[in-house]
Formats: C-alpha cells, sequence, structure tokens
C-alpha cells in the first residue's frame, strides 16, 4: 500500500511531459495527462492509441515526452501494451532488459469504441499495465463526432439532433473482467487523480481508470472553465468519483447534496438546445439517466461496505 | 556443414515452429486461423514444456497478434506470429505500421485464399493484398525451404541496415500440411547464426518516441528511406543466405532451372516442383524461374533469367481484378518493358480457393507452350487451367 499524497510537492519533480507541445490552450487531457504522469512510477513506457494526446505531443522530428513513449494505431493499444510487457518480462529473465511500468493513454473512441476489442483481450490475459481512458466525450481529433461515451442529449458533429443513446458504462465494462482495480477520476480533484494512479500501479495485473477530461473545442466553452468544468461535472453527480478494487465498489466522493445538472451543462455549446423548452424530454431522460447512475453506485458502494466489513471479520 | 543427426519428418507447419524455437524467439503472439493454427500450436507446447522461453501471447485477433510483435520488437524482444487469408487481411494495418516502425517482426503466412466465398484452401491472395506494405517477401518452395527461411528471416530482420519486417510465405496445406524429411540445423548453429544485435528499443535509460506523427514536410522522406532499406535488404538477404550454416543450393533470390530453355516459366511457392518435374520428366523445352524472394523484388536476376526466352509464362496464383496484369506478372511485364524487351507474356492463372495443378494439366500446357514459342507466336494470352482433378 503506498502512502495517500497530501501536497503536490509530494508528487515526483521531473516532468515527463515537456511543455511546448501543441495542445489547445485549456486541454483537459493535456492536465489529465501531465498529472497522472506526476503520479506514475518510474521506469516508466507510455503506450499511447491515436488521438489528440499522440498528435499534439510527437509532431516529428520533435517530441514532447522525456521518457520512452510508443503509439501503433487507434484501436489496438492495449495490445501494443501486451507486447511491450511481454517482451520486458522475458527481457529482464534472459538478462537482455528490465522491466517498466506501463502506462496506457487512450481516448473514449480508442477505449470504449474501436479500441474495446483490444481492451478486454488485455485484460482477460491480466497484463500487469494501468491503461487510463481520457473521456472527452467525443472523437475529437477528427472534429467531434459522436463516440459511445458521448452523452445522452449531447450534440455532435454526427448527432446534430442531440445523441438519443446513453453512455456506455466503462468501469463496468472493465470490472466485468474481474480485473483488481478500476476507478474514475478528474482533474478538479487531483489528489483523488494522483493517489489512484500510485494504487493502481501497485496491481500485479491490469488497472483501469476512468479519467473526465474536458474539451472546450468539442464542448463550445471558455478555455478558463476547463477545470471548474470537471469540477461541476462530480458535484452534479454527473460523473461520480469511485473505485473497484478487487469488485468491491467504494464511491470516493460522495455528493449527499447535488449542484443542479444545468450548472454542468450551461456553460457549454453542446447542450444548449437541451435547455430549451421543446427538448424537454431530452433534458428529462439525462437528469432520470444521471440519477439512476447514482443510484446504483450507491447501491453498489453499499454492497462494498458489507463486503469490506465481513472481509474484515 | 556438419549432419550430427539424421533428417526429421516434419510438416511444413512444424518445420516453422521448430526453427522459431531453435531462433530463441522471446515472444510469440498468435491467433488461430487454417492452415497456419498448428505452427503457433507447437510454438504454445514448447513454451509450456519449458523448451523455449518466451512468453506465448493469445491475443483476441490477428490485428491484436501484430500490434502485440510490434510493440514487443519495440521493446527490444525477438518475437514471432503465423497467420493465414483473413487473418492477414485483418492485419493489414499493423503491416504498413511494423515496416514504417521499422521492426523486426517476422511472420510465417500460410497462404490461403480470401472470402467470398469462404475458402481454407491455398492461393497467395491473402499477401499478394499486402505486397506494398513494405514488409521482405519471401516464397518457400517445400518444407526444408520453410524451415531455413523463418531462421534466416530473423538474421534479416535484425540487420541495422534493413530493420524490417519478413513475412515467410509457404502454401497453405500444400506445405503447410506436407511431411517432408527435413535437416535441421544444432540448437548451437542457430545461436551462433543469430547473436542479439543492439538496437534503438523502449528504454527509460535512453528513452526514444517511436510512432510520431509526421506531417508533409517529413513523411515523403521518412518513407524514401524505408523504401531504400527494403530495396537494398536484397543484398542483405544474400549475405544471410551465404552465412547460414545448413544447405543453401536453391537459395538465392532466385532459383532458375534449365537456364537455356526456350519457354521460361515464371512463378512462387511450392508449384516451382511441380513445374520442374514435368519439365524435366517429359523433356520440355522450358525453363522454370522460381522467385524465392518476391519483395524486394529481385530484378537483374529475373532479367538475366528471362533475357534469352522465346516466350514467358508467368504463373499467377491470385487475381488482381480490373488490373492491368495479375500480380506477378504485373511485375514481370515492367521489368521487360524497362530492359527494353519486347517478348510475348503469357498470364497463367491457376490454384485458385486450393484447385489443384495436377501434372497432367501442366504437361499439356507446357506443350502449347513450347509450341507457340517455336511458331514465333508474339500475342500475349492468358490462360486459366481450371480442371478439377478427379477426388
Amino acid at each position: 500500500m503506498v502512502k495517500p499524497v497530501q501536497r503536490l510537492d509530494e508528487l515526483v519533480d521531473t516532468e515527463a511531459l515537456s511543455p511546448g507541445h501543441s495542445a489547445c490552450a485549456g486541454c483537459g487531457a493535456m492536465i489529465a495527462v501531465r498529472q497522472i504522469l506526476m503520479a506514475a512510477p518510474h521506469p516508466l513506457i507510455v503506450v499511447n492509441a491515436t488521438g489528440c494526446v499522440e498528435v499534439v505531443s510527437t509532431q516529428i522530428p520533435h517530441t514532447a515526452w522525456n521518457i520512452p513513449y510508443i503509439h501503433v494505431a487507434f484501436e489496438n493499444a492495449a495490445a501494443v501494451a501486451s507486447g511491450v510487457e511481454a517482451a520486458l518480462d522475458v527481457l529482464e529473465a534472459k538478462g537482455l532488459g528490465r522491466r517498466h511500468h506501463i502506462l496506457v493513454l487512450a481516448g473514449d473512441g480508442g477505449t470504449a469504441d474501436i479500441g474495446l476489442q483490444a481492451l478486454s483481450g488485455a485484460f482477460e490475459r491480466g497484463h500487469r499495465f494501468v491503461y487510463v481512458c481520457y473521456d472527452n466525450e467525443a472523437y475529437m481529433n477528427t472534429g467531434i463526432q459522436r463516440s459511445s461515451l458521448t452523452p445522452l442529449g449531447a450534440w455532435s458533429r454526427t448527432t446534430p439532433a442531440g445523441k438519443l443513446e446513453e453512455k456506455k458504462d466503462l468501469v463496468a465494462i472493465a470490472t466485468a473482467h474481474r480485473i483488481p482495480y478500476a476507478a474514475t477520476a478528474t482533474i478538479f480533484f487531483w489528489k483523488d487523480l494522483v493517489n489512484k494512479v500510485r494504487k493502481a500501479f501497485t496491481f500485479d495485473g491490469p488497472s483501469f481508470i476512468h479519467v473526465y477530461a474536458p474539451c472546450n473545442r468539442g464542448w463550445y466553452f471558455n478555455p478558463a472553465e476547463t477545470v471548474r468544468l470537471s469540477k461541476l461535472a462530480v458535484e452534479t453527480r454527473y460523473f461520480p468519483l469511485y473505485e473497484v478494487e478487487r469488485g468491491v465498489y467504494r464511491i470516493n466522493y460522495f455528493v449527499a447534496t447535488p449542484k443542479p445538472l444545468e450548472m454542468f451543462l450551461k456553460p457549454q455549446g453542446r447542450f444548449q438546445h437541451l435547455l430549451k423548452p421543446e427538448n424537454s424530454h431530452l433534458m428529462e431522460a439525462l437528469k432520470q439517466s444521471v440519477d439512476r447512475r447514482w443510484e446504483e453506485l450507491v447501491v453498489l458502494s453499499q454492497r462494498g461496505k458489507q463486503a469490506y466489513a465481513a472481509m474484515q471479520g | 556443414m556438419q549432419r550430427l543427426h539424421a533428417p526429421v519428418l516434419l510438416s511444413g507447419n512444424d518445420a516453422v515452429a521448430l526453427a522459431v524455437k531453435q531462433s530463441d524467439v522471446d515472444v510469440v503472439a498468435a491467433y488461430p486461423i487454417t492452415p497456419q493454427t498448428t505452427i503457433v500450436e507447437k510454438l504454445s507446447k514448447y513454451v509450456a514444456d519449458g523448451e523455449l522461453r518466451a512468453r506465448f501471447i493469445s491475443v483476441e485477433s490477428e490485428h491484436s497478434a501484430l500490434s502485440a510483435c510490434v510493440g514487443a520488437a519495440a521493446a527490444g524482444a525477438r518475437c514471432f506470429t503465423a497467420t493465414s487469408s483473413q487473418g492477414l487481411a485483418l492485419m493489414h494495418e499493423v503491416m504498413y505500421i511494423a515496416a514504417g516502425m521499422r521492426v523486426p517482426v517476422v511472420m510465417a503466412v500460410a497462404n490461403r485464399t480470401l472470402s467470398a466465398p469462404i475458402n481454407i484452401h491455398c492461393d497467395h491472395s491473402d499477401i499478394m493484398g499486402s505486397r506494398d506494405s513494405g514488409w521482405v517477401q519471401i516464397f518457400c518452395e517445400n518444407v526444408q525451404e520453410a524451415y531455413s527461411r523463418v531462421i534466416q528471416a530473423f538474421r534479416l530482420a535484425e540487420d541495422s541496415r534493413v530493420q524490417l519486417p519478413v513475412a515467410v510465405n509457404l502454401d497453405g496445406f500444400t506445405l503447410s500440411h506436407c511431411y517432408e524429411a527435413v535437416q535441421p540445423l544444432e540448437d548451437e548453429d542457430v545461436r551462433g547464426y543469430l547473436p542479439r544485435r543492439r538496437r534503438v528499443v523502449l528504454d527509460y535509460e535512453s528513452p526514444v518516441t517511436m510512432g510520431g506523427l509526421s506531417l508533409p514536410n517529413t513523411y515523403f522522406e521518412i518513407k524514401l528511406e524505408q523504401a531504400r532499406a527494403l530495396e537494398s535488404s536484397k543484398h542483405v538477404f544474400r549475405e544471410v543466405v551465404k552465412a547460414y550454416p545448413g544447405e543453401k543450393d536453391g537459395l538465392d533470390v532466385v532459383d532458375v532451372y534449365n537456364p537455356g530453355a526456350s519457354v521460361k516459366a515464371v512463378c512462387l511457392g511450392s508449384t516451382a516442383g511441380t513445374l520442374r518435374h514435368v519439365a524435366k520428366t517429359y523433356g520440355f523445352d522450358v525453363g522454370v524461374v522460381n522467385v524465392k524472394l518476391f519483395r524486394p523484388f529481385p530484378r537483374e536476376e529475373v532479367l538475366a533469367a528471362l533475357s534469352e526466352a522465346g516466350l514467358v509464362a508467368v504463373f499467377d496464383r491470385a487475381l488482381s481484378p480490373g488490373a492491368a496484369a495479375n500480380p506477378l506478372t504485373s511485375d514481370v511485364k515492367a521489368l521487360l518493358y524497362d530492359a527494353g524487351l519486347r517478348k510475348p507474356v503469357w498470364t497463367v492463372v491457376y490454384g485458385l480457393g486450393g484447385r489443384d495443378l495436377t501434372t497432367a494439366v501442366v504437361r499439356k500446357l507446357l506443350e502449347e507452350l513450347v509450341e507457340a514459342a517455336y511458331a514465333g507466336r508474339q500475342e500475349a494470352r492468358t490462360v486459366y487451367l481450371r480442371e478439377v482433378a478427379a477426388w
């Protein structure tokens, strides 16, 4: 068990990612990546799926990475990480190399859509790596098309009238593979995020962290609001912070009195149509979906408490 | 060459697996598909029995098989995968990436046709779909060659002048499931032949970024450099064969039988044996030009083999629908044109979906070819050898 980080200066002082990459101002994903890298143990290798983080940090002949980094394609980051993990395991045994910690970074499309098969395969095989999905809720790199993590009701360039389907439950999918650790996190709650990252790296097997990463270009909000939106997403119960350790659910930030969902939706262009009276049914559907998800989590975490108490005897 | 052991009876797939084991690979990532499957079954057993110190990754698709190999190779491992047909098609995307990232992956392809209609038997449609992927592509005539080529492939792929993935093609069933006497090398000879070479890998002490983004200002040069590496791998291939501690007769880039013949039959893979057998048995004035190294295409050597021929017949075991010529024919014709040689070139399409090429069919065709050559007929023809052998 690693000691939880309480203060910023307890994080590693080396920056694995250099400033000067070409991400947009106010990019939530890059804030998340920076926090994750500050918390991750070294020696570390980063495996990245195609997407914004890859595009903004690796433009030949430059690189923003001060640590070994590999990108291969969109849908196969988990498979590539499987190969890296297996290779270093064998090479260390043969005296030809050494094992590194492995961090996989992929967006919502690269994780929940096109990369889901490779991820499921890697989870089932039990490779030791930490897989982070930075979720900005659409294909931002190609210009805001809907993914299976785009929320109900949200506008995107391929849901011009608002998405009619609910967001996939990624942590439940991950947990269904019986992996040792899965969690959600977001950038405002940096202590929660970095401690989850540190914890995730302690397990001898795959861990999964679903990080909420606001995108001002895709959601149409003021770039200065990135961190505040990540806070509001949690405080409205839209994106609950919880973890599932060996099947046991625990809510890490219990939102006893949620702020109105409108506070989270209003600053974002992609939800403007929901605020109109003629679309109240969509707004209602989104609210119900948020409430239902929270209630499910509460039940799961209560069961978790009982399970935990039973384990303690 | 020392012969410490008597030859052993092995199927093509067994021979490939043995070669991979002796090559001391670190990672095998694979997914089952007929007719490749028994290669990786055997490898998983070698690993389970402790005969091969490697990680066997049972991936959930061929796409992930090759992706895992790219990751493993980038991390410094010697790695192997095998596939066929639909599996190769699914790998298509990653094949280009493996070559572009210059990772020395070795893959056996037990050639099988592509759907639809679904069919598990041999032709070369699978690899022809990836012929521009930038891989070194070798075709084997028999089981012994499949064994030797796999070992050579590791040395070729890992050579610092090459650093490219290599595909070793063996005809599905005809070679993959056919048992022949194989003379394997001693383990120590293989180890000596395949030393571990230092190359740039993912390592915390000397970090590199692999698979970066290239814009129009850099992409062109990177791809040209890659293409040049593939071009020059022909010379390295020759060195690799020369240094091979086993039998190397007939293992050059092109193997030519009856070089003075009036008719030249150009082909890939196991068909060379059938053509040679018929030409020899019936004393036809036909030479056989067996192209062993398909990519990079050995232009000088094929041209030299064809320059005196009165008629050339190219045996294509894949279609290129709507194209000016089928794949191998297209290469041969381009070559002759560039050399200013105007010759009648027949395309012989055969064996699609595993249709047998019988000696009777070949005999009839060779007769026709010789007759056309002697008559000085100049027209190009396309022949489809569709006769079905009795089951």
